[in-house]
């Protein structure tokens, strides 16, 4: 394998008294699409303004194209495109105003940038709006633009911080139709999600986060496979009924979590285990077969859910 | 690098390529900016030229101001209050909307621009206002008859510099309060409006009580009016008091320059 594009070691970022990353390691290699996947405040934000080579660490190395981001900031930022969780675009100006201020930024020719503003508009489907100002579009739309105005300097690594958060589904899927696509074209993604299926859709690999730690890293199916089971079986009794009936599904399955309104059971074949609960005269209310899910593996490693 | 990226040419220019992303904003606004830095001085200049000119004249002649006509002793403390308010609010609201409401500061740091080449970009940017509106004011004053063009004209770079050294100190207290808003309505209200009136503007300094002075002495708009008055019309201000006036403008714009920059990296890198 060639030299990761970021390489991360020993990575710690303390506010105060709250540390929040605690000594993260990681590499991405050059085309991958990486994630960082957790809750709100599982440090993933803080850890992307450091690769972004704007915020500074407390202890730990970094390594984006062979250079430290704290020393060499303006030099690796001008390899970065940025798409922070925040869109902060210039309202007040065009969506083609945007482009191109912004690829200035990056001191590239007017010639280049007015080239480059047309295909990004194709790319984001933005066309009809290149002269519409940025407050006037939809969210799907700012995002997109926002995705738009990271590539204006065709970056080496585009980092994306919770690129769909407050999005509806259909912008969502807009979106990751959109950044597939760069994944296909050979472009290096980091990203943050707290979306399961997000990071299962985008990402080659990813660490799973919490508390500032990485709790575990691999393929979306290889964590999927190490850390739960086939199928999981989701079955309601009603609220109080779920943690009477508990103890006598426990003994039906592998393992089993049990949430305030639905009880979860890990298995390989769920309809087998569902027969097995009608045998045993248990009738829940309502039940649900489905493929495991990196939900679950965050639920097995952190003993909680993604979206509180 | 892919698209031809040259560090070393944005290292150099960056801040001016902050400047005309300003320039370019300010220009959405440029029907409501020439409303207000053609209407302010003509309000002034009938007021007072016409009303409080005459009033005085009529009743002291021009013996409290030195043999000056009323309206040209206050023009170039209008002038420089102008630059002022100009500077304000081409710096001290984009800083506060760059950090805080908008956020655009933190998507100018993510390209390979820095936060002190954002901080001059938006100085620089907010000083062109004030030409703007000074050069304005002062094409005004010549059609109104109150200065004559010659030695006057550097009323334009003095009124400048006055509004860049009050703008440079208060884009630093706009860079550091991230959390009082209203901290700038306060510091319209108790800070610009006594300045206004205390610092020599409608009447010579040294005709208040002694303990009123100091609020011109360390007032930005005083020093710029004095060496405005020095600049357009016989005033006799020695070169020492010339030098001590330009001296006290430009410790405000370095010290004032010097804490911003180190501000907006600070805030930045959080």
């Amino acid at each position: 394998m060639s030299k990761p594009l970021i390489s991360v070691r020993g990575l710690t970022k303390v506010f105060g008294d709250f540390t929040a990353v605690n000594g993260i390691d990681f590499d991405v290699a050059k085309g991958e699409s990486f994630g960082l996947l957790g809750p709100n405040g599982a440090g993933k934000s803080t850890t992307m303004r450091i690769l972004a080579a704007t915020s500074t660490r407390t202890s730990g190395s970094v390594e984006i194209l062979d250079k430290d981001p704290e020393k060499f900031g303006p030099l690796v930022r001008a390899h970065l495109g940025v798409v922070p969780q925040q869109d902060n675009l210039d309202g007040e100006l065009t969506v083609s105003e945007n482009l191109f201020i912004y690829g200035r930024y990056f001191g590239l020719s007017k010639k280049f940038i007015k080239g480059k503003i047309e295909e990004l508009l194709e790319f984001a489907q933005l066309e009809e709006k290149r002269d519409v100002k940025v407050e006037a579009l939809s969210g799907g739309m700012k995002r997109r633009l926002t995705i738009a105005r990271g590539l204006v300097s065709e970056p080496d690594i585009l980092l994306l911080d919770e690129p769909t958060t407050g999005l509806d589904p259909q912008a969502r899927h807009i979106l990751w139709d959109r950044l597939f696509r760069l994944k296909e074209q050979g472009v290096t993604l980091v990203l943050t999600t707290h979306f399961m299926d997000e990071a299962e859709q985008l990402c080659d690999r990813l660490v799973v986060m919490d508390k500032g730690a990485i709790m575990a890293e691999g393929s979306p199916s290889g964590l999927i496979k190490e850390y739960s089971s086939k199928e999981v079986l989701e079955v309601r009794f009603g609220s109080d009924r779920n943690k009477e009936v508990a103890p006598q599904l426990a003994q039906m399955c592998e393992r089993m979590e049990t949430l305030p309104d639905r009880v979860l059971m890990y298995t390989e074949n769920g309809e087998k285990l569902l027969e097995q609960i009608a045998a045993a005269n248990l009738h829940p209310t309502t039940s649900l077969v489905r493929r495991s899910s990196l939900e679950d593996v965050f639920l097995r490693l952190t003993g909680r859910t993604l979206i509180e | 690098m892919n698209a031809g990226i040259d560090v070393s040419q944005i290292q150099r220019f960056g801040a001016f390529y902050i400047t005309s992303a300003r320039l370019r904003s300010m220009s959405k606004w440029k029907a409501i900016i020439a409303a207000v830095d053609i209407g302010n001085p003509l309000f002034y200049l009938i007021s007072v030229g016409v009303g409080i000119g005459v009033l005085v004249q009529n009743n002291s002649g021009t013996s409290g101001t030195g043999g000056i006509k009323y309206i040209a002793f206050i023009a170039p403390a209008l002038l420089a209050s102008s630059a002022i308010t100009g500077v304000m609010d081409e710096c001290v609201f984009p800083t506060i909307e760059g950090f805080k409401w908008r956020k655009l500061f933190f998507a100018q740091n993510a390209t390979p621009i820095t936060g002190t080449q954002i901080a001059i970009g938006v100085y620089l940017a907010a000083l062109s206002r004030a030409v703007f509106s000074v050069t304005v004011y002062y094409i005004l004053l010549l059609a109104f008859d109150v200065v004559n063009f010659g030695v006057s004209a550097l009323l334009i770079p003095i009124a400048t510099f006055g509004g860049g050294a009050f703008g440079a100190v208060m884009m630093f207290f706009a860079a550091k309060i991230e959390k009082e808003d209203y901290f700038f309505n306060i510091i319209g209200r108790l800070v610009i409006m006594p300045m206004f009136l205390f610092s020599g503007t409608f009447f010579p300094l040294k005709s208040m009580p002694i303990f009123l002075q100091p609020i011109g002495w360390i007032s930005p708009l005083w020093h710029a009016t004095e060496l405005g008055r020095a600049a357009a019309f016989d005033y006799g201000l020695s070169t020492l008091i010339v030098c001590v006036h330009i001296i006290f403008l430009t410790t405000l714009v370095t010290v004032g320059l010097t804490l911003t920059m180190r501000q907006f990296e600070r805030r930045l890198a959080k």
